[in-house]
């Protein structure tokens, strides 16, 4: 490790306060504060998974508290996180292959996913309340 | 006496890290695993929503939805250990805690991991 001294004395780059918050940089973050919303989302589907495992009971008992009105938002929550990260993920793709740097691209591809993750969020609940029948 | 070299002076000659390009590969591999294993949770998902337990569980208990749900299983758990990695050694400067940090994260990964494994075996063995 470097010592602190050398280290310290060194000007720093601006950091992010110092610039202005764009779209493009909004999307960055959220797809970091997704990803962590669904490492800690997978206790949830664990949960699930588990409940339905022990048996007729607790799973009734998990059931409960997923079709709860809160429950509902948290899972709500947790498909568009899903849907969310997905999508910034296939922007990533497109980035990998050399493609779409270009500046208008790139807010675009900014909107679409955004706009994407929140449209495919309610698409997914209203087939989901359409197949269960219970609007 | 102050050290006067820079750190990137100490490591060279040292050789690689040994790991290259591998964290990045595995998290790109996970990622394209993840989009549809990603579209088949949540189809499955809105399917099972209301359904009582006995249809949940010969869903879940059947060997294609098993064997999807356990490589769902396994590919989100090695790319969220991937991405919290990233997090902590972004955000965690102190060697010491970092160090705790990467281990608990490794920790939490197999915990869960391997809850949802046994769930899903348990449930295509007939819980």
């Amino acid at each position: 490790m470097a010592s602190a001294k050398t280290v310290d004395k060194r000007p720093l780059s601006p950091h992010l306060q110092i610039y202005k918050p764009m779209l493009t940089t909004l999307m960055s973050i959220t797809h970091r504060i997704t990803g962590a919303a669904l490492y800690v989302g997978t206790l949830l589907v664990a949960w699930w998974l588990f409940a339905a495992a022990t048996g007729p009971e607790y799973f009734d008992f998990v059931s409960g508290i997923a079709n709860s009105k809160f429950g509902r938002f948290v899972i709500f929550l947790y498909t568009w996180a899903l849907l969310h990260h997905m999508l910034g993920g296939i922007r990533h793709f497109i980035w990998d292959t050399g493609r779409g740097f270009e500046l208008p691209t790139v807010e675009l591809l900014a909107r679409a996913t955004i706009i994407g993750s929140l449209t495919l969020t309610f698409v997914v609940w209203a087939i989901a309340y359409a197949v269960r029948g219970a609007f | 006496m102050a050290d006067m070299r820079t750190p990137l002076n100490k490591v060279r000659g040292l050789g690689s890290a040994k790991e290259g390009a591998d964290h990045f590969w595995r998290q790109r591999m996970t990622a394209l695993a993840n989009v549809p294993l990603t579209i088949f949770f949540v189809v499955t998902l809105i399917s099972l929503w209301g359904k009582d337990y006995a249809a949940v569980t010969s869903y879940l208990g059947s060997p294609v939805v098993g064997i999807v749900m356990l490589a769902l299983v396994v590919s989100a758990m090695v790319h969220m250990r991937l991405g919290m990695q990233t997090i902590i050694e972004d955000y965690v400067h102190s060697e010491g805690i970092k160090v705790l940090c990467l281990m608990l994260n490794t920790f939490f990964v197999i915990l869960v991991g391997l809850s949802c494994v046994y769930a899903i075996v348990k449930l295509s063995l007939g819980a």
